[in-house]
């Protein structure tokens, strides 16, 4: 006899018991889905704050660890010479929020891409981080596409990739 | 034993595990040397094409298993825990694989190798239920109460699936939303693509050689091969 041939079956009895346990299983599944969706949709839970959000909150923004997401304001970056650190403006349509960050930042940081940046608010009306973080969008494009890349071009693409740790 | 057609070597997910291969060696191919560089990210979106082929079929694995865990309870017949536990195991496997290219591409993109966000949480939250009810199984000894166990298990932590998929669109997240082909070049659908069925000829041969092993034990589990059922009585 083959092995699939031989495969055990449950008896009668435990395969009413065993319908029962699925309909168990399904219930706790649904009641524990509908608890989830419904406070995501409520935003009960928050990944990030918003410069909106953070306006709208006032004095309550200050002084705790969150993190802040948005885009960086065209011609907002200010590079300290030769220092590490950064600082930008972050908004979004409602409000713009002044970050200063420690350390490098990644690749991708440019104007107008999506940051998250980890840190508190300070009492001279700055967010103060030192986490940085890039958040791209769901766009993925080949250069100038169906033209073929110049050699420099390229040269330039392949160094974004280079030198990271 | 008689010799049957089920009893000899499976000669079916060999051939899947051989078209995975060539079909990822080929996408890996085109991804890496014909496609072009994205245009702000560069060389480094190119552990998209593993990437996003991984997530699909880890998914997809772990629903297998749900789907598996239904018949199991509908019908007690272990044919299906026996699939279960391979569609579990496959699926930890690309889950986890899934979170170490995440956090590969991630590093010199977001800047982070991890952060707390949503897609990424409940991700995690799926690698880890599924590798405790893996656990659980080594725990119980009785083969039904194993499989009820495991079976119920199984359809109550599924939940996280559709809520790791919702994710990027509930809650602000670091992640970015699902692409679609609109927002893909069309220069990277072949290497995706191709790479996706690679991952899924893959993924179907283990899932059937582990199913295969798991009711293998099932039978030696209630009833030994004869020789063990011997020894046992002239012990006793």
């Amino acid at each position: 006899m083959s092995a699939v041939m031989n495969t055990p079956h449950a008896s009668d009895a435990m395969r009413r018991r065993t319908r029962y346990f699925m309909l168990g299983a399904f219930l706790v599944a649904a009641i524990a889905f509908a608890v989830i969706a419904a406070s995501g949709i409520n935003q009960n839970l928050v990944y990030y704050w918003t410069p909106t959000d953070l306006h709208a909150a006032g004095d309550k923004a200050y002084g705790a660890t969150i993190r802040l997401g948005g885009m960086v304001s065209p011609g907002s970056i200010r590079n300290h010479g030769g220092a590490s650190g950064v600082e930008f403006d972050v908004h979004d349509a409602g409000g713009k929020v002044h970050v200063k960050s420690s350390g490098v930042p990644p690749q991708m940081f440019r104007e107008n891409i999506g940051v998250v940046v980890e840190g508190t608010m300070v009492q001279g009306g700055y967010f103060k981080s030192n986490r940085l973080m890039v958040s791209h969008d769901n766009e993925y494009k080949a250069p100038e596409a169906g033209h073929p890349m110049s050699q420099e071009e390229l040269k330039k693409l392949m160094k974004t990739t280079e030198g990271m740790e | 034993m008689h010799e049957t057609a089920n009893n000899r070597y499976p000669v079916l997910p060999f051939i899947l595990i051989g078209l995975g291969v060539l079909c990822l060696a080929f996408g890996s191919y085109f991804g890496l040397f014909v496609a072009p560089p994205e245009r702000y990210m560069g060389e480094v979106q190119r552990i998209m094409y593993v990437h996003v082929p991984t997530a699909w079929n880890a998914l997809l694995a772990i629903t297998f298993a749900f789907v598996c865990a239904i018949v199991f309870l509908f019908n007690g017949n272990f044919k299906w825990d026996a699939r279960l536990e391979a569609g579990i195991e496959v699926g930890v496997l690309l889950a986890f694989l899934l979170c170490v290219q995440g956090a590969i591409w991630a590093k010199p993109t977001w800047g982070v190798w991890w952060d707390w966000d949503p897609r990424l949480t409940t991700t995690a939250v799926l690698l880890f239920a599924f590798l405790g009810i893996l656990a659980l199984r080594k725990f119980v000894e009785d083969p039904v109460k194993r499989g009820i166990w495991s079976a119920v298990a199984t359809i109550i932590a599924y939940v996280d699936v559709p809520i790791v998929y919702f994710s990027v669109r509930w809650w602000n997240s670091l992640h970015q939303l699902q692409s679609s082909p609109a927002t893909v070049s069309s220069q990277f659908y072949i290497p995706l693509r191709v790479n996706a069925f690679g991952i899924l000829f893959l993924m179907t041969g283990f899932i059937m050689l582990r199913a295969r092993l798991a009711s293998l034990r099932h039978v030696n589990e209630i009833a030994p091969p004869p020789m063990m059922a011997e020894e046992a009585g002239e012990l006793a």
